[in-house]
């Protein structure tokens, strides 16, 4: 009996194994079933399995091939091939997804003895990414070095932008990459025969198999076959000749600033100015200027940098005009244009989804008025039945466009409005606690002005920001003192961005009073 | 069908004798019933067998030329009930269901069919959903082969030996009068293989001679005395008769050589037990080992002397049996104790009692039992192995998100959860009862409603318990409309009915069977060749005895979803509320739908695409609306502004634009960032006139004010 070296690739004639991990509904079927048909074609032995079923349903699913060349010495026989995937007896592993590649690595699917790695490098978030209100994507950074310690070899890159460029779906750059890595012993026309058989779209199957092949294989790629960013659609600065002298004037102030300050204080100045004009930019910049005088060097200007930053946050607050404003400038419809891919030959409408309430109305009414009402809750109350609705807006439309577009032209009153007032006020608050406290504690001033990333959304969701907001900085007196402050009140930042209900922040308030209210040992 | 076409498939289930036939394990055994002259097949549809099913509705015309009935069955009761035809005539009849699910359902039917016996062999073909990705609970099918005595089949997991078990299975079945189980796992049913096919075979008798010649033998029939007299004849004439059926065509199979140890194992088992003495080096790539290998192909009833036969000459003896209990270690340990034997028995104790046998487990059992009894058969370094530790990657383990299954892209249920949510927000949790199907994803993030699952059509039922007159909240249960045919109908409406509960029911309605492969069913809305469809669900409510029915018939109004949610849990009005929620299953709408759109494109009719959007300078990145959405296409990105913290939503382009993002956006009071786009193709002549004036008009109001501000790049807003 021949038999070969245990537990090593060769111990069993031959036999390459290949799984592929995908999301479901990514095509993963289409691939198994492309690696299957290449070997078979090839007068290979072969057999794939997979689990169908409800985890295809967008989750992460598996499938598996083996396949092994014919010996001539037994050509009746099939060889017993295994129905799933071992730990450290994989060689080849095909990922269409970052993380996906992770998970292989996590199952052990992926050894640097055995397995060349083939991965998409873009990422499908999955739902828990996506439901955090802060940031919580997780770090790709880190799935690619471990994945590629884990591989003997890693071939990776983003396949799905390649495939949409060719016109076709991530099944066919994964096969073109897979043979583009010449793992497997077949020609290329064997590949290409595959995907031809396909029928429908095979065209552009071929195409993208080709882009990634190349990819795949090292030829570098000519210019036309380049994975090109989506373009931006930067505009530019255009300033009109009245304003010229002032921008000009405001930009020389920036510029006057130290660099870590400047950073922020450019795009916050073109921020604010955008938001109303460019009395509204000197305000900011004055702001900024006040506080950048006062700081120092040696903290690199954190402070600075981080009050031009959130300054300009704070000014650029997100009420109706603003919306309005945003919804119907040139700039804004080439984007929709660009993002539905608008041929010339079809034409497009759009509905904008709005509920404003009596809240948000009363805020673009002038303070005195706008306050008055809100000061009568029945009132408030009364009014909100004739305005508290979800609004569909056509602003592809001269009339619902033109309503947007009036009330966009309202942004030159906003300094009279409530909402300015109301914001200016919170603003005013909030940076004085933050001078206040760099006074005593440098690294504490500039994580309450951090805090102020606590503060976003609209009608409910803006509530509890700021709610949120007040909650942790509310903590400030529990921390009074401490060495370790700053980095306490970061930790209760963090825990407010990492849920919507509070949970988190709750915990770490009851942490942080746990220790406050216990006899002071870490008090300087 | 959701117009799904399985004509290739069909073309396989033609090839005639000493034709290969090449495809999946499940189309296999499909065309295996007809080469054996099937007379009937009836099923339900779940995963794996699904596609027997799919594929037998769409080959009516080889059914018919075959005189093969063939039902897709209301359940998996309905499909064991009818292998009847098989108990006075000699007709071959077929049943197919996923297991254990469908076997516990079809339980009661089974018993009886047992119980009286069979004369044309009726094979139940038993698609096995354990271990990972498995939708279902962990059970064996084991137990129910041996309460109600019938044979069970475990063949090894490739086509020829699947093919030959259902030819041996209605064989076993006719010689002794008993039905046949075939089980065959999931991974089995979708491997890949290929077989020499046979010739289809008309049934000797077809369902139509029988009714036209209809027979009868009360000692056939389940009631006293005759019942206890089935009993008996179980043991004493149909037990003997398939041990006998089994030895004489040898169904188990003994390969290897003729070392000390030996392995017995199911025959699903058996690529498995190879691959791991492969990597042990003890197996060559076709199989042929030194270790002496007993594959039970018949997992019940067991032979046995040839057990006892296998294990005479062995120091040792592991049997591989996945799942718990561990009844066929037991009853082996039994016979060899009863035969005095000294053979070590070894199972449940080198392999773990319950969980999927995998590689690994497979490895490290086989591999513990052999270092134990045969360490002499082993090379030195895997006798004693020396291998790192894997590494451990905790970072990486810390990152990889988990990624459950979930909702469909632009899935019409995802906004009747959504607005459940809503009304949770403002009227209090309540107690949620869920069902099988698709809508049990709502367990998951982002809606993470729902308490329980009891069973198909049984959400509504599950929640029975909860009608007390003492409290003010009441219950809401969900059931698929799916399960609502196979059983919700009685054991969920007409139990709330009856019992005067006073709980709100939603029917969620996607046209499908839309879990199982988008199979039709009473209420579907399309016109089926063979089927009778469009009965509503909300008649059967109301012939129920139900009062307070509502009909959303777009689920992706929210608001309108919501009110009517918000309004059940409020009205005075006694007794159950159902509300039936309907929108075809986007899966299968956009299958439905891709041809015909396809076509009308190529003839350059008029045609309307939308998509939803995000203008990413009005979306602050709270992230709010994903937490009432989880639509793979709603996502997040990073934008190239330096004073953004946080990513800002983005719908990519897979959206189908089913609307859920703006309704909820307006719904729960979100954000104005969503809009919708709709891209008109081939215009007509006033769709274009009325684009151009009004982009016209748009235009000039856009100048006008841009050339009186300064304007920055996009970036900058």
């Amino acid at each position: 009996m021949k038999l070969g070296l245990p537990e090593g690739p060769d111990s069993i004639g031959g036999i390459i194994k290949i799984c592929i991990l995908a999301v479901g509904g990514q095509g993963g079927g289409v691939l198994s079933g492309w690696v299957t048909d290449v070997a078979q074609r090839s007068g290979w032995h072969v057999q794939s399995t997979s689990v169908a079923g409800v985890a295809q349903r967008t989750g992460a699913t598996i499938y598996y091939v083996e396949m092994m060349p014919r010996d001539p010495a037994r050509p009746n026989d099939f060889p017993v091939l295994s129905l799933s995937p071992s730990p450290g007896d994989v060689d080849i592993l095909i990922a269409a997804e970052l993380a996906e590649a992770g998970r292989a690595v996590l199952r052990g699917f992926v050894t640097p003895e055995r397995t060349a790695l083939i991965v998409s490098n873009h990422r499908m978030l999955a739902v828990s990414e996506k439901i955090v209100p802060g940031d919580g994507r997780a770090d790709s950074e880190t799935v690619i070095r471990r994945a590629g310690e884990a591989a003997r070899r890693i071939v990776h890159f983003d396949m799905e932008t390649l495939a949409r460029q060719a016109g076709s779906v991530i099944s066919a750059s994964l096969f073109g990459a897979l043979a583009g890595s010449g793992e497997l012993p077949f020609p290329r026309e064997a590949f290409e025969a595959t995907v031809s058989s396909g029928g429908k779209g095979a065209r552009a199957s071929l195409a993208a198999f080709a882009l990634a092949y190349d990819r795949a294989a090292g030829v570098p790629a000519a210019a036309t076959t380049d994975v090109v960013e989506e373009a931006k659609g930067e505009h530019g600065t255009v300033i009109p000749p009245r304003f010229a002298q002032a921008w000009q004037a405001l930009l020389r102030r920036t510029a006057a600033l130290p660099q870590p300050v400047r950073d922020m204080a450019d795009p916050g100045l073109r921020k604010v100015v955008d938001f109303l004009d460019l009395a509204y930019g000197e305000e900011y910049l004055s702001q900024v200027e006040r506080i950048a005088a006062t700081d120092t060097e040696a903290e690199g200007f954190a402070f600075s940098r981080e009050a031009a930053k959130y300054i300009a946050n704070a000014m650029v607050y997100d009420d109706i005009i603003r919306v309005a404003d945003l919804k119907t400038r040139s700039a804004r419809g080439d984007r929709v244009r660009r993002e539905v891919h608008l041929g010339d030959s079809q034409t497009l409408a759009t509905t904008e989804y709005f509920h404003p309430r009596m809240e948000e109305l009363c805020g673009v009414l002038p303070a005195g008025l706008g306050a008055a009402i809100e000061a009568r809750p029945k009132l408030m109350k009364t009014l909100n039945r004739f305005v508290d609705r979800g609004r569909r807006i056509r602003t592809d439309t001269i009339h619902g466009f033109g309503m947007l577009w009036v009330i966009g032209g309202l942004r030159r009153f906003r300094r009279r409005l409530l909402r300015h007032k109301v914001e200016a006020a919170h603003m005013r608050e909030w940076l004085a606690l933050a001078e206040t406290e760099r006074a005593g504690n440098y690294a504490l001033g500039v994580e309450v002005l951090k805090c102020r990333r606590l503060i976003k959304g609209y009608s409910d969701t803006h509530v509890r920001g700021h709610s949120k907001f007040d909650r942790v900085l509310a903590c400030l007196s529990l921390l009074k003192g401490r060495t370790d402050a700053a980095d306490w009140l970061r930790r209760l930042r963090e825990a407010a961005l990492a849920d919507a209900d509070g949970v988190m922040l709750d915990g770490a308030i009851k942490t942080v009073r746990s220790f406050a209210e216990a006899p002071a040992a870490n008090v300087s | 069908m959701a117009e799904r076409s399985f004509a290739k498939e069909v073309k396989k289930l033609k090839l005639g004798a000493g034709e290969e036939f090449t495809g999946e394990g499940i189309l296999a055994i499909t065309k295996a019933l007809l080469q054996c002259g099937v007379g009937y097949v009836g099923g339900y549809q779940g995963a794996p067998i699904s596609h027997l099913m799919d594929v037998l509705a769409d080959a009516q015309e080889i059914l018919g030329e075959l005189g093969v009935h063939f039902e897709a069955s209301a359940s998996e009761a309905t499909a064991t009930a009818m292998l009847a035809a098989s108990v006075h005539y000699p007709i071959r009849g077929a049943a197919t269901f996923k297991s254990t699910v469908g076997t516990n359902v079809a339980s009661d039917a089974l018993a009886n069919l047992a119980s009286g016996g069979v004369t044309g062999g009726a094979l139940i073909i038993v698609g096995e959903d354990y271990g990972e990705g498995s939708s279902i609970m962990q059970e064996r099918s084991h137990a129910f082969a041996m309460k109600s005595q019938v044979w069970l089949l475990d063949p090894r997991p490739n086509l020829p030996s699947i093919v030959a078990a259902v030819e041996h299975g209605f064989e076993l079945s006719e010689a002794s009068n008993t039905p046949v189980m075939l089980q065959v796992r999931i991974r089995c049913c979708h491997v890949h293989g290929s077989f020499v096919a046979k010739d289809n075979q008309r049934p000797a008798m077809t369902v139509a001679d029988a009714l036209e010649n209809p027979r009868r033998d009360t000692q056939r029939i389940v009631l006293p005395p005759a019942s206890f007299l089935h009993e008996k004849e179980k043991i004493s004439k149909r037990l003997p008769a398939a041990i006998d059926y089994i030895k004489r065509h040898k169904l188990n199979e003994t390969f290897g050589g003729s070392g000390k140890v030996g392995i017995v194992m199911q025959g699903g088992m058996y690529n498995g037990v190879i691959r791991a003495l492969q990597r042990l080096g003890l197996a060559d790539a076709y199989g042929d080992t030194e270790v002496p290998l007993h594959v039970l192909n018949v997992t019940y009833p067991l032979v046995e002397d040839d057990l006892v036969g296998f294990c005479a000459d062995k120091d040792a003896v592991l049997v591989i049996e996945e799942g718990q209990p561990d009844y066929l270690e037991q009853a082996l340990g039994a016979m060899l104790y009863k035969a005095a034997a000294t053979v070590r028995l070894e199972g449940k104790g080198v392999l773990p009692m319950a969980g999927e046998y995998t590689g690994q487990v497979m490895l490290d059992g086989i591999g513990a039992f052999l270092r134990q009894h045969a360490s002499d058969m082993l090379a030195p370094e895997v006798r004693a192995p020396n291998v790192p530790a894997p590494p451990l990657y905790d970072d990486l383990a810390k990152t990889v998100p988990a990624r459950p299954p979930g909702f469909c892209i632009g899935c019409p249920e995802r906004p009747i959860f959504a607005a459940t949510k809503l009304v949770e927000q403002e009227l209090g949790n309540h107690h949620i009862a869920s069902d099988i199907g698709c809508h049990l994803f709502s367990i998951m993030p982002p809606f993470e409603l729902g308490a329980t699952t009891m069973g198909y059509g049984l959400g509504p039922a599950s929640a029975s318990a909860f009608n007390s007159p003492d409290a003010k909240r009441r219950s809401i249960s969900f059931v698929g409309d799916g399960g609502f045919w196979h059983n919700g109908l009685t054991s969920s409406i007409g139990n709330a009915v009856f019992n005067k509960n006073d709980g709100v029911i939603v029917v969620v309605d996607n046209y499908y069977s839309a879990a199982t492969g988008g199979q039709d069913i009473l209420s579907s809305r399309a016109t089926n060749r063979t089927k009778s469809t469009r009965h509503p669900i909300t008649e059967a409510i109301k012939g129920m005895g139900v009062n307070w029915v509502r009909h959303i018939e777009r689920t992706y109004d929210v608001g309108a979803m919501r009110a009517a949610l918000k309004e059940a849990l409020t009205t005075d009005e006694k007794g159950p509320k159902v509300i039936v929620a309907s929108s075809e299953c986007m899966l299968n709408r956009q299958r439905r739908e891709a041809p015909l759109k396809a076509k009308a494109a190529a003839e350059g009719k008029r045609m309307v695409r939308t998509k939803f959007g995000v203008d990413e300078d009005v979306c602050t990145g709270d992230h709010a609306c994903m937490r009432l959405s989880g639509c793979p296409s709603l996502t997040v990105k990073h934008l190239d502004d330096p004073l953004r913290d946080d990513p800002v939503a983005a719908i990519d382009e897979s959206c189908v634009g089913c609307g859920n993002c703006g309704e909820v956006a307006d719904a729960a009071v979100l954000c104005p960032s969503f809009y919708q786009a709709d891209v008109v193709s081939n215009p007509t002549g006033w769709d274009r006139f009325r684009f151009n004036l009004r982009q016209g008009v748009i235009s000039a109001l856009q100048h006008w004010r841009e050339r009186r501000r300064p304007v920055f790049g996009e970036q900058a807003a």
